[in-house]
Formats: structure tokens, C-alpha cells, sequence
């Protein structure tokens, strides 16, 4: 199976492709729309700013590219942000693949939302062996709100939407490839999907 | 609900753990990784491995381990001890380090906090704080808590979070290796003051002293050593008491 990981100016990529790889999967680390549209999934990560990682993906024409792909796609922490319509952070227009807006956490707690914490309303094949005390790691200062599309909340300061799916677009704020046997079962099961 | 980590510190020379332990399944105690692992099993919420001779020779040894860590490791990870410049800092972040862990550099030149902030996310950033308590002040040591400075604890804790770091991981000299409990009084302080993420470290002797951090001070995290290497504490053992006297903790 060709797995394909979108190759832009965020970071965190290295941890993703070496997580897919630990489940004994193959991956290509790549900005080339012919390799990304040919793959069977794709993983959208992203550790960074909105504003600038929408330019960037804009001036590479990714932007339409990945609102294009009708193959199992995983958006994951600011790759669920950019996923929505419109962040608040640096006034951005998002991709709009999901029907909601990213919001900063107002300053109740401690900003980033940084740690392990479990997620709840769990309703998606991607959650298949994964419950609601399940801790995921998590590490953001935007959120995106709830929405028709959730397929997974938590709790900080308010309810959020910690993963989201519309049709073959799939998205998690949290990072699986950094929690544990959790997020390795909830990447395994992306990948068998 | 967001859950209290539990962070064990690895002490790297030339590539090795320093110190620790034959656990009966671990081949090797002195391989990085191999204990890495280990820690990961048993429930670790984050590990940070120190790499405590930092000279310049050994950074290429340093960033092959922090690759290897990175292929083996599935939880999130800070490299510290001898991060100088934003060089350093790339090439930690790129061998797959989820943060970096400044000292005496942040010290000597603030600005590269917000410097790494700036290319690589706040999150990147933990800045290390050795405090001591002296002459009614707690105040801030830099090198190995070798060598103090004019800076007063309270004042740099504010200033770094200003110039934009992520996280404090703060140990007092004066608890550290004593096994008589985190210091409270600084932990609290620190973690009422600023509005980022606070690291208690030094004097975790018993499973209680580690209750007592989390509930009398705002800690969202806190860090041992040898306590874990020797095995005197068994991580589970520690999650399964706190869990019982109500500190929310991740459980495996």
C-alpha cells in the first residue's frame, strides 16, 4: 500500500513517517501532487502557524490539491485546524473541508493545552479498541469548535472537537504518533480502513 | 480532564545512560533507548534525556541517538544540556526531538528563546531553571548549578515566559538528590506566577512526595531520576497511588 505524507513547511513529520513505519507500513515523505494523488492514504500533519503553512500550501498548490483527494485522508493537530473553514489565528481562511471554526482557548487555564488527556463521544471506525479513558496526547492553543462532524471530544477550558471525519477526510487535534499504543491502534486502524 | 505527567530523566554521556539499573528485561541498561523503552512500558508520560558532557565533539553522537529514539520512542521527548544556538536547536528538531531544553545558554543570551520560539513553536522551548535557596532568595545557578548569577528566580521565571517559552522544568538545588520531597514553596510560587506549563524536579524520594507537589502546588508535570532508574519507584506503582488519592494521572 503506498502511504503517502504531505511534505510542507510544518514540523513533525519525521515523528508521523517513523510512526507509520513502526506499524510496519511504507511511506513516502512528499510534495508531489502525482505521488499524493495516487496514494492510497494520506496523512496531512503539521506542527506550526496557521497563516503561514496556508500560504505555503497556497503558493505550492497543495491547498487544492488535498481538497481534491477522494482516498482515506488524515489531517493531524494543525492539519485538523487547516481542515476547517477559518482559524482564528492570524485572521486565516482555511481549506473549509469541515464546517467549523478554530477558535483560540480563552486563558481560564494554562495556553497550550499541553499533556495527556482523554477523549470522549468516541463515534468512528477510527476509535475501533479505544475508549473513553484513553489518554491522547495533545499540544495546541486553537481549537477547532464542535460541529456535525465531530467524531471525538475533550475537555479543556470547554468542549472541543479532538478528531473530525467528512467523508474520506479524517482529522485528529491531538498526535497520535506520539500517544502511546492508544495512538498507534488509532493510526492502525486509519491505515486498515 | 488533562492529566499530571510523570517525566523520568536519562543523564546521556557519549551516547550512554549514565546511570541505572539491570532491569531483569533489559539487556543493556547503559543503551538510551533500550531503558527508553522500558520507561515507555511502564507508563511514562514524556522522557527527557540530558546529555551531560555537551561538548562540541559528541553532538554529532547526540543527534544519531536522538534519531534512534525517535524510530523507537511513541511518546514525546526533550533533549537538553549544551543547546547553545538556534544550529543546535535545528538539529535536535530535526532528529526528531519534540522540544528542546535550554539553561545557562537562555541565561547568557535571553533572546535565544524567543529566537527558537519564533522558528520551531513555543512548544519546542522548556527552559531549565536551577534555583537555590541563599541568603533568603531563591536564585537562579547556571552550569551544572555550579555557578550562581545576580538573577533572582521570580523575575527570570516571568522573563522567559515572556520572551516565549513553552514550559519551566524547575529544580531546586537544595532538594535535589535529598529525597525529602520537591521544594513546595518555589513549585508553587513559579507555577501561581506564570501562565505555562511547570516541571517540578529535584528531592522525589517517595510516591507521596509526588502527591504532595501536585496537590499543594499548580505543577503540571514532574520529573526524577534516579528514583526511577534504581527502581526504587516503579512507575505503575506510583500512577496506581496517585490515581487513588485522586491526582489525575494517565493509567495504562
Amino acid at each position: 500500500m503506498q502511504i503517502a505524507i504531505i511534505k510542507y513547511n510544518a514540523g513533525n513529520i519525521k515523528s508521523v513517517e517513523n510512526a507509520v513505519k513502526r506499524l510496519g507500513y511504507d511511506c513516502i515523505v512528499t510534495d508531489n501532487p502525482e505521488l499524493i494523488r495516487n496514494a492510497e492514504k494520506v496523512i496531512f500533519p503539521g506542527v506550526g502557524e496557521a497563516s503561514s503553512a496556508m500560504q505555503y500550501l497556497k503558493k505550492h498548490h497543495l491547498d487544492s490539491l488535498i481538497k481534491s483527494l477522494t482516498q482515506p485522508t488524515l489531517g493531524i493537530c494543525l492539519g485538523q485546524q487547516l481542515m476547517c473553514k477559518y482559524s482564528e489565528e492570524n485572521d486565516t481562511d482555511c481549506l473549509g473541508i469541515f464546517d467549523a471554526d478554530v477558535k483560540k482557548f480563552p486563558p481560564e487555564e494554562l495556553v497550550p493545552h499541553m499533556g495527556w488527556n482523554n477523549i470522549e463521544n468516541l463515534k468512528s471506525a477510527l476509535f475501533n479498541g479505544i475508549s473513553d479513558e484513553d489518554n491522547v496526547y495533545f499540544v495546541h492553543s486553537y481549537y477547532a469548535e464542535l460541529s456535525q462532524e465531530t467524531i471525538a471530544t475533550c475537555q479543556y477550558i470547554l468542549p472541543f472537537s479532538a478528531a473530525m471525519q467528512k467523508d474520506n477526510f479524517y482529522a485528529t487535534q491531538f498526535h497520535p504518533e506520539k500517544s502511546a499504543w492508544v495512538g498507534e491502534r488509532i493510526l492502525k486502524n486509519f491505515l486498515e480502513l | 480532564m488533562l492529566k499530571k505527567r510523570i517525566i523520568p530523566c536519562l543523564d546521556i554521556r557519549d551516547g550512554r545512560t549514565v546511570k541505572g539499573i539491570n532491569f531483569i528485561d533489559i539487556r543493556d541498561a547503559g543503551d538510551p533507548v533500550e531503558l527508553a523503552k522500558r520507561y515507555v512500558q511502564e507508563g511514562a508520560d514524556e522522557l527527557v534525556f540530558l546529555d551531560i558532557t555537551a561538548t562540541h565533539e559528541n553532538r554529532k553522537t547526540l543527534s544519531a541517538l536522538v534519531e534512534k529514539i525517535s524510530r523507537e520512542i511513541n511518546i514525546p521527548f526533550t533533549v537538553g544540556g549544551g543547546i547553545n544556538s538556534l544550529a543546535d536547536v535545528s538539529v535536535i528538531i530535526k532528529a526528531g526531538a519534540d522540544k528542546v531544553s535550554i539553561n545557562s545558554s537562555a541565561v547568557k543570551r535571553p533572546e535565544l528563546i524567543t529566537e527558537i520560539a519564533e522558528q520551531f513553536g513555543s512548544q519546542c522551548v522548556v527552559v531549565a531553571i536551577d534555583t537555590k535557596f541563599v541568603n533568603n532568595e531563591w536564585i537562579v545557578y547556571v552550569h551544572g548549578g555550579r555557578i550562581p548569577t545576580l538573577l533572582k528566580t521570580m523575575d527570570w521565571v516571568k522573563q522567559v515566559e515572556e520572551l516565549g517559552a513553552g514550559e519551566i522544568l524547575l529544580t531546586s538545588m537544595n532538594n535535589d538528590g535529598m529525597k525529602t520531597g520537591f521544594a513546595l514553596d518555589i513549585t508553587n510560587a513559579v507555577s501561581q506566577a506564570v501562565n505555562i506549563p511547570v516541571i517540578a524536579s529535584g528531592g522525589a524520594g517517595t510516591k507521596e512526595h509526588f502527591k504532595e507537589v501536585f496537590s499543594q502546588t499548580k505543577a503540571s508535570a514532574a520529573l526524577a531520576a534516579s528514583i526511577f532508574h534504581f527502581g526504587e519507584i516503579p512507575i505503575p506503582d506510583l500512577k496506581n497511588y496517585l490515581q487513588t488519592e485522586k491526582i489525575p494521572v494517565r493509567c495504562l
